[in-house]
């Protein structure tokens, strides 16, 4: 029988642990495929989040480290230094990237620490049962703002790519979303240029997947990729925010 | 090997580096700074890391995963950024990684002032994070005995795995005493010293052994399994007990009537007020924890000779390693404190004074 897909050996034998319809799966194999494209699994080293992904560390097949929340940046800052002949990477959510951890995540970009960075934004805290999120919505209803984010008492949604692009050190910054097969594969090129980036020592690089969280926001998956695209889009814009190394500045 | 004259900060810093501590991280904050400027001075003469982090929370954190990597790490800070350090040295103590941590102690609580103080010992010695875990505490008494600490504390994070703090405080940190560095590494030395932790720590996979697979963490979520870990952890912590007291003892003699207990620059000025007494035929010895976990409880009880009627506690607090005193002592003699707040260390006069009151 002829093997036309298989996992990455980048990947264990281990069951992710994600609800059904999640796209955190789809974004740990892009990562994955990545890695093993540019043949790096034995140098390859990355830091998993506290948040839904808090278990990543058991799917990558190499040496990981868990962080405390938010910290993943400063952890994987600590590991680069001492193992510069490695290459990190972080994993990371919305509320573990863009609110507990915002220092962390500001400081490493700023220094142009050489470590690439994934970030999930769907718009909610998914493990502790669908809290607010510093990306949720104006409006949008979550256990902690049950009637809606009030923009006025709470604050307007944060844009990680475009508040990290003020920064003069990072080399790469890219939002791309995992709502369609066809924006997966635009996905898989951005992450492929981050991990060739890091591969090349070229410096700090960040890629934001706009995605979803069918389980808390109550939406069937195929409805949430459509929530998605009408509601998150429009406000957390897909794009290139800095790419040096084709002379987007 | 000739002495230097130098501060404590200073002193500690370079004992780091010559014992093998390539990477640092750390903030500044006041009495510490010297300690985090000799870092940004001397690190990069050895080709070592050194990192001003944006918060003292990313410096544990930095520590945390250079760790990770079984390279030989230090943070440094005082009390209220040893505060902030606490989550991480928890995630550390948990992950079972060697890590060295100097608290160079100032007044609290809150921001308190800037002068010396012992106020830390509780959180030190008695947690401070969250979680069942036990961070080896060892107390210097002069600028020597802190810079020889460096590399003691290196050798037991390495031996156990397990998080090392050495508990100074702003005069030990400030002032200048002549040091002598007993040793230095060698690259090669350092380099294999990392040998040791290869079976667990993160390292590139050289062999490309496909079942290659470390993991960093401190999280067990199925609690039979964080139940497991938490016993393995006591067990390596009963361990230290058995193997690692320290302490020292000053004057002790079976015609002490009063027995001091003191540590860290408290210890100093009770010699100073022993030796006043025993020019007067007055005999008082006192004993000094070194590690102040693991206590030294049972040297403490042994060290109340036949004629001590009164155990005397002197903190530059208000009583804390008095409690692990009178657990030592277990009502076998009248215990009693007397300590200095606010930044304020006691004089020679004063301890006489006091110990003089119990000879009436």
């Amino acid at each position: 029988m002829e093997v036309i897909a298989k996992r990455p050996e980048t990947l264990r034998n281990v069951p992710f642990t994600y609800c059904p319809g999640c796209m955190h799966g789809v974004a740990h194999r892009l990562i994955a495929e990545a890695i093993e494209d540019h043949g790096l699994i034995n140098l390859m080293t990355g830091v998993a989040p506290v948040g839904c992904a808090v278990f990543a560390y058991k799917f990558f097949n190499f040496d990981m480290a868990e962080a405390a929340h938010g910290r993943a940046p400063a952890v994987a800052t600590g590991m680069k230094r001492a193992r510069p002949e490695m290459h990190v990477f972080t994993y990371q959510g919305d509320g573990d990237l863009a609110a507990i951890g915002t220092a962390e995540i500001v400081h490493a970009a700023n220094r142009g620490e050489h470590l690439s960075v994934f970030f999930v934004n769907n718009a909610i805290y998914g493990m502790t049962g669908g809290q607010m999120a510093p990306t949720t919505l104006p409006d949008m209803k979550t256990t902690t703002s049950p009637y809606g984010r009030d923009v006025n008492d709470i604050g307007h949604p944060v844009r990680m790519c475009e508040m990290l692009a003020t920064l003069v050190a990072p080399y790469y910054i890219e939002r791309v979303s995992l709502l369609s097969p066809a924006e997966v594969l635009k996905a898989k090129k951005a992450v492929d240029k981050a991990i060739r980036y890091n591969k090349e020592e070229r410096g700090f690089t960040f890629i934001e997947f706009v995605s979803t969280c069918p389980t808390n926001w109550g939406i069937d998956p195929d409805k949430s990729r459509q929530w998605a695209k009408e509601n998150m889009l429009p406000f957390f814009k897909p794009g290139v925010f800095r790419d040096k190394g084709e002379g987007v500045e | 090997m000739s002495k230097i004259l130098m501060k404590g900060n200073e002193a500690v810093a370079e004992a780091a580096i010559r014992a093998g501590c390539r990477l640092y991280f750390a903030y500044p904050i006041t009495p510490q700074s010297e300690l985090i400027e000799y870092m940004a001075k001397m690190m990069p003469k050895v080709n070592g890391t050194f990192l001003q982090a944006e918060s003292e929370v990313s410096a544990i954190n930095m520590v945390y995963g250079a760790a990770g990597c079984g390279k030989r790490v230090m943070t440094s800070s005082s009390s209220p950024g040893i505060s902030l350090k606490q989550e991480g040295i928890s995630y550390i103590a948990g992950a079972q990684l060697p890590a060295v941590i100097i608290n160079v102690q100032r007044g609290g609580p809150g921001l308190g002032d800037i002068q010396p103080a012992q106020g830390d010992y509780f959180q030190a010695v008695k947690g401070g994070g969250h979680g069942d875990y036990r961070m080896i505490v060892l107390a210097p008494s002069s600028v020597q005995e802190f810079a020889d600490m460096a590399s003691e504390a290196f050798d037991l994070a390495d031996k156990y795995r397990n998080p090392v703090t050495i508990l100074a405080d702003g005069m030990l940190g400030q002032m200048m005493e002549p040091v002598e560095f007993k040793e230095t590494l060698s690259d090669e030395e350092i380099e294999a010293l990392g040998e040791q932790h290869k079976s667990w720590c993160i390292h590139p996979n050289e062999d490309g052994d496909k079942k290659h697979h470390h993991e960093i963490n401190s999280l067990e979520i199925d609690p039979a399994m964080l139940e497991k870990h938490v016993e393995n952890l006591y067990a390596k912590y009963a361990e230290i007990e058995k193997n690692e007291v320290r302490y020292d003892t000053y004057n002790l003699s079976d015609d002490n009537e009063i027995l001091c207990v003191a540590w860290g620059t408290a210890s100093r000025v009770i010699k100073s007020a022993i030796n006043e007494l025993k020019a007067q035929g007055k005999s008082v010895g006192m004993i000094r924890p070194i590690t102040c976990w693991p206590y030294p409880y049972e040297a403490v009880a042994a060290a109340i000779g036949p004629k001590v009627k009164q155990v005397y506690v002197f903190e530059l607090n208000t009583g804390q390693m008095l409690d692990d005193v009178k657990i030592a002592v277990c009502g076998k003699a009248p215990v009693k404190f007397w300590g200095k707040v606010g930044g304020i260390v006691f004089t020679p006069a004063e301890i006489q004074q006091k110990l003089e009151e119990c000879f009436k």
